[in-house]
């Protein structure tokens, strides 16, 4: 019999105005016990509504079943059969619009909580890994498995980031040799600069990334291709497909008056600082500007982790200027919900007009103005319109931009060939194949700012395809 | 890792490198630039490529200390590994119609002119070089800059070399005297450029500035390295570092560069009290060794 508990087992978390001093995770985690408790939540219907709300088809009924008996190693083997990083995906995607949404328990209550259980099980069982590889260290080599792979074909990865990961696990697990060039010093892309210690510790990025090294992927740092190597001489070197997964890097600002002024970051640079660069630690170097008060502009998850950072490195006041209302927020909403209890104040339909400065350049404050909603626009949602003579100044210190990004110009100026669309998105004709033979290419560089979720299931995509293609070549 | 196979000092806080970094040497072109992080802890910080040997692989760099992150690159020693390198990155510098040139250098900018100006030689044009330095303890590239230059005019601000006066000084002169000029390429502190930049608009003078911002990634993620071109904002990473002089917002290119100024002096300082410690403690065990 399933469990009729009508909320969600609650998950243990630290106080709100404990953590937003600290960067210690948010989320504690479940017990082995309140895991087992709200995995008997399931009620393992016929249809698995869930299942088709993920991107990348976790056999989620299945995993929960396991769960609920404690078998947590089976369960993690059931969600590794789709998903290459479970540890991350309990932890950042957004449940809420898939695979939770579309759970029945949701109807009359609350759904259950399936992201919280596969970020338990993927925990239980790294934690387990470590455990047995400090009582028998040097048991993983290889070196071999490497050379043998090399038959089934070379792949090269461009970028380390949720596509190119899932789409190297995917690759080495059908037996090819894939070589993942990363640019910054660092694996794991935007789980590495942008997402932060809080919401997803940079340990279980390390860890995900271990993994895929123990199946024999090679992960190159300080390597950005278009410049060092051309995608062109990735092949002349031997690599018989190659994958595009270079993001959506480039920040976009407003075109405001004002932007450049010292104090205003792109949440780019403002993340990069502190979650790449440890701009938060006393032991590291990188200089941040630690604003007292802070207004971060924009909705999404990016505005959201900025603006929680900022209160972490002491502002005392951090405002989120969005020019829509509550409801078309595209974060994900728990990230609105830790931001309010830790005292981020949200003025909905406000918008930038012009930043304001010192002699020197420091800003001062912001002009804002009061927005209302107006017919939907291209995107479904309701189109904000100026509300005539509601200007008004905030007064702050810093002022984070929020905007979106665009996709990174590098690897299209670089390969001839290679169509890209007017938003420099890679077109592709399936959403992975691409203009040029043998060149695959998936997530944001493909779909513009998306999700990481969403950047894993077009690597998965990908790996199949590349699978396809080098098997009908060889 | 970048294993560096020769330091020497150029001159008091100057120093040049040269690394084993095959892949960037194989690539780079005059005018680009390589990213690199001394240590875990250490900032990631922008280097022009002060020249480069495709076949022995390696890549000549030459840095001032100036703070932190120079002082633990500093700290290095022949042998030692650098933790990061990236590059070579933003575009290569554009040379075409360039015949009778004014290439010039201010300070370590000399560093960053000189592979300018030996390209332009070797691409046959007419090099006069105008390099300026604060005193003489200071002059680096000397002997490099006469070998690749057509007249070579060295500049200090006390005249303890060279002329007494600036770099704009003896490029006025130059120009008025009938140098005709198609070019200038100036490269040096923020001030300098926009003062050479003030003056060849006045003679309509082609002008050509290298910027070197605070940038983080150098890959045209971050936006950091922002600047004001001609009315739009550029991003110096992936659209320069060389830009039209004429067109360059320098005022808030300075304002901007001077954005860390106090953490870099904070940090600075307590690095160097820190090694100061360290040295102390050395000392003492030495003694305590010998006695």
């Amino acid at each position: 019999m399933p469990n009729m508990q009508k909320e969600k087992t609650p998950m243990p978390e630290q106080a709100p105005d404990v953590r937003n001093k600290n960067w210690g995770e948010v989320a504690e985690g479940y017990t082995a016990e309140q895991a087992m408790n709200e995995a008997a939540r399931c009620l393992r219907c016929k249809n698995s509504p869930c299942v088709t709300g993920c991107p990348v088809g976790v056999r989620i009924p299945d995993f929960l079943a396991l769960a609920a008996q404690g078998d947590f190693e089976g369960a993690y083997a059931v969600i590794r059969t789709t998903n290459s990083l479970p540890a991350v995906c309990g932890r950042v995607c957004p449940q809420e619009n898939q695979c939770e949404g579309k759970c029945v328990r949701g109807i009359k209550g609350e759904p259950v909580g399936i992201g919280r259980l596969e970020r338990f099980c993927a925990d239980f069982v790294m934690k387990k890994k470590k455990e047995n590889r400090n009582a028998t260290p040097a048991a993983t080599s290889d070196a071999d498995g490497g050379r043998e792979k090399a038959k089934r074909g070379r792949v090269a990865v461009i970028g380390s980031g949720p596509a190119g990961l899932a789409c190297a696990g995917d690759l080495a697990g059908r037996g090819y040799a894939v070589t993942v060039f990363e640019a910054l010093h660092k694996a794991g892309g935007v789980l590495v600069y942008g997402i932060p210690e809080f919401r997803l510790p940079k340990a279980i990025v390390a860890d995900e990334i271990e993994s895929l090294k123990a199946m024999g992927v090679e992960v190159l740092c300080d390597m950005v291709i278009g410049r060092v190597i051309s995608v062109d001489e990735l092949f002349q070197k031997g690599y018989d497909a190659i994958f595009i997964a270079t993001g959506a890097g480039l920040p976009r600002f407003m075109g405001i008056e004002g932007e450049n002024a010292n104090g205003v970051y792109s949440a780019n640079e403002f993340l990069t600082r502190i979650n790449l660069m440890k701009a938060y630690r006393e032991d590291y170097g990188t200089p941040i500007k630690k604003g007292a008060s802070v207004a971060v502009v924009g909705g999404g998850n990016v505005a959201m982790d900025a603006a929680r950072c900022a209160k972490r490195l002491g502002a005392k006041e951090v405002h989120i200027l969005y020019r829509r209302s509550e409801v078309e927020m595209p974060a994900r909403r728990e990230e609105v919900h830790h931001a309010k209890e830790e005292g981020v104040v949200f003025e909905f339909l406000t918008n930038p007009t012009k930043i304001l400065t010192d002699d020197k350049g420091n800003v001062t404050a912001v002009t804002v103005v009061s927005m209302a909603l107006g017919e939907p626009d291209a995107s479904g949602r309701r189109r904000p319109e100026v509300v005539p003579g509601s200007e008004r100044e905030l007064s702050v210190d810093t002022v984070i931009m929020a905007v979106g990004t665009s996709p990174n110009p590098l690897i299209r100026m670089t390969t001839p060939g290679l169509d890209t669309d007017r938003h420099g998105c890679i077109v592709t004709s399936d959403g992975v194949t691409t203009t040029r033979e043998g060149v695959y290419a998936g997530g944001d560089a493909v779909t513009g700012a998306a999700t990481v979720i969403l950047a894993m299931g077009a690597g998965r995509e990908a790996a199949e395809k590349i699978d396809a293609y080098l098997s009908a070549k060889h | 890792m970048v294993t560096i196979l020769k330091k020497e000092k150029l001159a008091d806080t100057v120093t040049r490198i040269v690394v084993d970094a095959p892949m960037i040497a194989a690539k780079a072109q005059a005018g680009q630039f390589v990213i690199l992080r001394p240590t875990e802890e250490a900032e990631r910080i922008p280097l022009t490529v002060a020249d480069y040997d495709r076949e022995a692989g390696t890549v000549t760099l030459i840095y001032q200390i100036v703070g932190t992150t120079t002082a633990k690159l500093d700290a290095l020693a022949c042998g030692d590994a650098i933790l990061n390198m990236a590059g070579p990155l933003g575009r290569a510098s554009e040379f075409e119609g360039m015949h009778n040139v004014a290439v010039i250098g201010g300070g370590l900018g000399t560093a960053i002119a000189y592979p300018q100006a030996k390209a332009l030689h070797e691409l046959g044009a007419k090099v006069d070089v105008i390099a300026g330095f604060r005193n003489k303890n200071l002059i680096i590239l000397q002997k490099e800059m006469e070998a690749v230059a057509d007249r070579f005019f060295l500049m200090t601000d006390d005249g303890s070399a060279g002329e007494k006066g600036l770099v704009t000084d003896a490029l006025r002169r130059e120009i008025e005297a009938g140098a005709g000029y198609d070019a200038v390429i100036a490269i040096g502190p923020p001030v300098m450029m926009k003062f050479v930049s003030l003056l060849t608009k006045t003679y309509g003078i082609r002008t050509v500035v290298s910027m070197n911002p605070i940038m983080i990634d150098g890959t045209g993620m971050c936006g950091g390295c922002r600047l004001t071109v001609g009315g739009t904002v550029k991003f110096a990473c992936v659209d320069g570092p060389d830009f039209d002089g004429h067109q360059v917002d320098f005022d808030e290119l300075i304002r901007r560069n001077a954005m860390y100024r106090k953490e870099e002096e904070a940090s600075f300082a307590a690095y160097r009290e820190a090694s100061h410690e360290a040295h102390a403690c050395r000392l003492q065990t030495m003694g305590e060794e010998t006695t």
